[in-house]
């Protein structure tokens, strides 16, 4: 009986020393799943999330403070990449964060109402607009991610909305209907 | 103008799935007729209970799923799947074994599984796998074949039995059925008595000298026949029963040699029970079984590996169902493991 | 029919019902010219072209307008003198019906030519690079289908055997065939031409058994030839026999390694309407402006073969082909098996266009909802790169990006022999198309996600660098403010002490005058 317990408590402290060394040895050092699911998201910078960025999103999905399905520019395919990641379920995206674009947009500026107020280029979180204080501002829209965070400042309402229509050289194929066998009318 | 668009190519050879499922019942009919003749009416109120609780759940279920129940039909599986049911089970089972069977095929082996084409295991089997386990007594009930002792029953007997489970005054069960050769073999076996004594207490038909048994040889040989071709007409895969047959074979002929007075010659197994059901008709359902070439290899050598080993040391008479349930679980690493090396891949 | 050597198979492949001689029934014919031509700045595989001419410039027959994008493009001509009325986007012949950049010209009919300087015989004595400058300033590119600008896959390394892609394997499709029937030997100097370039040491002109006439007119123009140069090797007639992956394997035995190019077995393939076109280009001096393209299929009244100008709108091709039929379906550019289908005619012909195929409404119309993959394997038998189209198809429609890379999805030609025999008739090759276009666009937006990242990260540093910048300045403002203001009262205090001083020595020195002035009162007393 004796031995037992002595046999016991050798071997919960040999394992014990071994846990404790290990966790020393090969401590991981930063958190690297925040990087791995920046790495997912899109970069809109655009805030729909709730959070103020792409980086702030992914922190707090790392420490379970968020959703993985709050990011309508990801769509579908970032929240299926994220539960893979994370090995959590697939949900769809939740409607409170907006909606999913069918066409990528820019955002272009209307030269004739622009009043060079700057207040749009300190919007862009990707530096994307061109201009200076009563210079004439561009967007520059290979840049433009499509946040749309410019446009609420705009005092005179000139910056709008384009859709990036496909061309030959980047247009993705349709899935083909999958719907086996007709159902039947409701 | 809009002309109309369809996706590429825009030539297609015309052979559908309710083709290759029509063909597949045609080439069941020979076997099916002599398993009739054999075995009498009872295979035939089989196939008729078959039928019809496989098409009424096939049916019952689409509805509830809210899909085309009619269309789905035409394609031919519920059909096929009833009648591999019904050859497969005993002429003398009662109707509710029938009927269980069927259910539990098409419902759940079958639809939970979500469709057509989505099930990994051959809902025929499983649904023959539950009876089996559920009701063992009733699924021995083989009637004398034709040609032995007094043959099969006549009409009112076994419609009594088969559907009111009545029978004649002063008879019992045992009276009217009687055990096949290869459950006779393993019960026989089990008493030491060793083979050759037990097959001569097996009649013969004086049409043919049999080596596996009256009845069940015409009726794999037939099998065999409608098998072929299916396989010539491209329906099944030549690679499953090939290697299916040439594993039973090498298998049953090493272990007879080595020790005769135990173990059944290769032409005992080859041609008796469901061996050349299973070989062209139920280990070729393309749906659960592999679909790599190399793997379809290796799939139907290990069913026969599997029948020979449950035969002979396993706990039933015949185990083509639950080899080919069991291989049917490993047909995702078979295919993950033997996908062809792609053109121009170096390490081939 | 000499089958010369011994020659491989390729795995898969099918039997089809060739109806190759609806349009063989005639010579070739020349379409006359239209009124205004439409010329799609890419018609090629690689970057855009750009363009050298606006609109209200005049154009002369055969002059460039556009030059190639990059290395990997091609340069584009006008095939009628006129004038360019505008460049903007029309609709183009590509499987997404998206339109594209045109250069439309109105023909002035005069056929006039820019000044062209032939080399003719001579170019034996010129170097294989400015061969290749003539090839790739005329535009040539592979009339095949695949239009890959010829020139870049015309290396001098390595390689031994020139393999002249006459085989033509898809059905309804006799462009090629007709060509080598009427223009052998021109095919033969152009294969020359190109022997010479890369130095090749044997051209072997691969053609299916089912074209005896192009076989016997390109022995005939072999016979005359006396250098040993060319021989015909007859493949049997299998789709996709003319995949040049497939080709390669059956002349060679070899089958091109994963990823590499086929120059690295010693082979270069070329089709024979390319070798034509080279010809044209270096004994006269002409660019790429016209082909061969058959107009073929049961919804067509009078199937045939047209030389036609590239930039022809397709309404006028069938028009002198005698029009559609009362039962005419479908407006196919290719072949039945890989074409596309066009949802209107008032689309120009490319330089990829090698068929127009109208075909007729069938007895059993497709389906248009497929019924579930039963898992048959029939097309893992047809598959000609031994790929599992099957577990192709299941990925697709799951869209399980990881393991269709695994199965090697790209590697699919896309030849369309899955689809054929699939008997659930489900459309593989557009799982295949969705897939691989899905793919490639989640690559774009990743790496403008990596781009938009790098530039948040930036414009966070530089938003924290101006702050750090002004609270640096703000500090040392505040220090130098604080300095100044210590600087003032130590001058003070000193000020202050010197006016004392000065006012106690004003002091004094009032007193002492005011005594020195008593005691001189003092003495005049």
């Amino acid at each position: 009986m004796f031995t037992v317990i002595i046999t016991l408590a050798i071997i919960a402290s040999v394992f014990g020393l071994v846990l404790a060394y290990s966790a020393i040895r090969f401590k991981v050092e930063g958190d690297p799943v925040v990087d791995k699911i920046d790495a997912l998201l899109p970069q809109t910078q655009c805030g729909q999330c709730t959070y103020a960025g792409c980086r702030p999103y992914a922190e707090a999905i790392a420490k379970g403070e968020a959703d993985i399905n709050q990011c309508p520019p990801g769509g579908e395919a970032t929240i299926i990449a994220l539960a893979d990641l994370l090995d959590v379920e697939v949900k769809p995206l939740n409607a409170e964060h907006g909606e999913v674009k069918t066409l990528p947009t820019v955002v272009r500026i209307d030269e004739q109402t622009c009043i060079g107020c700057t207040l749009c280029i300190q919007a862009c979180p990707v530096d994307a607009i061109l201009g200076a204080a009563k210079q004439m501002h561009t967007v520059i829209e290979a840049e433009c991610t499509g946040c749309n965070l410019c446009i609420p400042p705009c005092p005179v309402d000139c910056i709008h909305i384009v859709e990036v229509k496909p061309t030959v050289r980047n247009w993705t194929a349709e899935l083909p209907d999958v719907e086996f066998v007709a159902p039947v009318a409701s | 103008m809009l002309f109309k668009r369809t996706p590429s190519p825009h030539i297609k050879q015309y052979i559908t799935v309710q083709d290759m499922m029509f063909k597949v019942l045609y080439a069941l009919i020979p076997g099916a007729l002599a398993s009739i003749y054999f075995f009498g009416w009872g295979v035939l109120f089989n196939l008729c209970i078959a039928i019809s609780v496989c098409l009424l759940t096939e049916v019952s279920i689409l509805k509830i799923r809210q899909r085309d129940a009619i269309s789905a039909i035409q394609d031919g599986s519920a059909l096929i799947t009833a009648c591999l049911l019904a050859l497969a089970l005993p002429s003398l089972a009662p109707w509710w074994i029938t009927t269980i069977a069927s259910i539990f095929a098409i419902a759940v082996a079958k639809h939970l599984y979500g469709g057509l084409g989505f099930n990994p295991f051959n809902p025929a089997m499983v649904g023959y796998i539950v009876v089996m386990i559920s009701f063992p007594l009733e699924m021995t009930l083989w009637t004398a074949p034709m040609g032995v002792n007094d043959g099969w029953p006549d009409f009112s007997t076994t419609f009594n039995w088969v559907f009111l489970g009545l029978l004649p005054y002063g008879e019992s069960i045992d009276s009217i059925s009687m055990a096949t050769p290869i459950d006779l073999i393993k019960t026989q076996l089990n008493q030491l008595h060793d083979i050759t004594e037990t097959r001569n207490n097996i009649k013969y038909s004086a049409l043919f000298s049999t080596i596996s048994g009256t009845g069940w040889q015409w009726i794999n040989i037939l099998y065999l026949a409608g098998g072929i071709w299916l396989v010539k007409k491209g329906v099944a895969d030549w690679r499953i029963p090939t290697a299916f047959l040439i594993t039973l074979v090498l298998i049953s002929n090493l272990f007879s040699v080595i020790d005769y007075s135990n173990n059944s010659s290769a032409l005992f197994h080859t041609f008796s029970g469901g061996t050349m059901l299973c070989a062209f008709f139920i280990a070729t359902d393309p749906v659960s079984a592999s679909t790599t070439p190399r793997g379809r290899w290796i799939y139907g050598a290990c069913i026969g590996a599997l029948v020979y080993i449950i035969r002979n040391w396993g706990g039933y008479p015949d185990g083509i169902a639950f080899a080919v349930v069991l291989m049917n679980i490993a047909v995702p690493l078979i295919d993950y493991y033997t996908q062809p090396k792609v053109y121009g891949d170096l390490d081939r | 029919m000499k089958q010369t050597e011994e020659i491989s198979k390729f795995d898969g492949g099918l039997t089809l019902v060739a109806y190759k001689h609806l349009s063989t029934g005639s010579t070739i014919s020349t379409m006359e010219q239209s009124k205004t031509y439409i010329i799609p700045l890419q018609q090629h595989i690689g970057v855009i072209s750009q363009p050298l001419v606006k609109p209200g410039d005049r154009v002369l027959k055969g002059q460039m307008l556009a030059k190639p994008g990059n290395m990997i493009s091609a340069a584009i001509h006008s095939p009628i003198s006129g004038v360019v009325t505008d460049i903007k986007e029309h609709d183009v012949p590509h499987i997404s019906g998206l339109p594209d950049q045109c250069i439309f010209i109105d023909n002035d009919f005069k056929d006039e030519w820019i000044e062209r300087k032939p080399l003719a015989d001579n170019y034996n004595q010129s170097t294989s690079s400015s061969l290749r400058k003539i090839i790739r300033d005329a535009g040539i590119v592979g009339l095949g289908g695949a239009a890959f600008p010829s020139s870049v896959k015309q290396t001098e390394m390595n390689i031994k055997t020139l393999i002249l892609n006459g085989v033509e394997c898809e059905p309804y499709i006799t462009c090629d065939d007709v060509l080598m029937r009427e223009r052998a030997e021109e095919i033969l100097s152009g294969a020359d031409i190109i022997g010479h370039i890369i130095k090749a040491r044997q051209c072997i002109i691969a053609i299916e058994d089912n074209k005896p006439e192009a076989i016997k007119a390109i022995q005939t123009a072999i016979e005359k030839d006396s250098t040993g140069f060319f021989k015909v090797q007859v493949i049997p007639t299998i789709y996709p026999s003319g995949g040049e992956k497939q080709l390669i394997k059956i002349i060679t035995g070899k089958e091109v390694p994963k990823s590499r190019y086929p120059a690295e077995l010693g082979v270069l393939c070329h089709n024979v309407a390319t070798a034509y076109a080279i010809y044209r280009a270096i004994y006269f001096a002409e660019p790429l402006i016209s082909r061969i393209t058959t107009v073929t299929g049961h919804g067509v009244a009078q199937p045939q073969n047209i030389e036609v100008l590239i930039g022809t709108p397709m309404s006028s091709c069938i028009k002198h082909c005698g029009g559609y039929t009362d039962d005419s379906d479908e407006l196919i550019m290719g072949g039945p098996m890989m074409g596309f289908s066009l949802n209107s005619d008032n689309i120009p012909i490319i330089k990829a266009t090698n068929c127009l195929l109208v075909t007729a409404k069938a007895k059993n119309t497709q389906k248009q909802k497929h019924l579930p993959c039963i898992r048959c394997g029939k097309c893992v038998e047809v598959c000609p790169v031994r790929l599992l189209p099957q577990q192709l198809y299941w990925y697709a429609s799951s869209k399980n990006i990881e393991r269709l890379i695994e199965h090697h999805l790209f590697d699919c030609i896309e030849c369309g022999c899955c689809a054929y025999v699939c008997p659930s008739d489900i459309p593989l090759v557009q799982y295949y198309r969705f897939a691989k276009t899905t793919i490639w666009q989640q690559e774009r937006e990743r790496k403008a996600s990596d781009i938009a990242r790098q530039r948040h990260e930036f414009h966070q540093h530089r938003l924290e660098e101006q702050k750090r910048e002004r609270e640096e300045r703000l500090r040392k403002k505040r220090e130098m403010l604080k300095n100044k203001s210590n600087e003032k009262t130590s001058d003070d205090k000193t000020s202050k002490q010197a006016a004392i001083a000065e006012a106690v020595a004003r002091a004094q020195a009032k007193k002492a005058e005011h005594n020195k002035k008593k005691e001189t009162e003092n003495k005049t007393d």
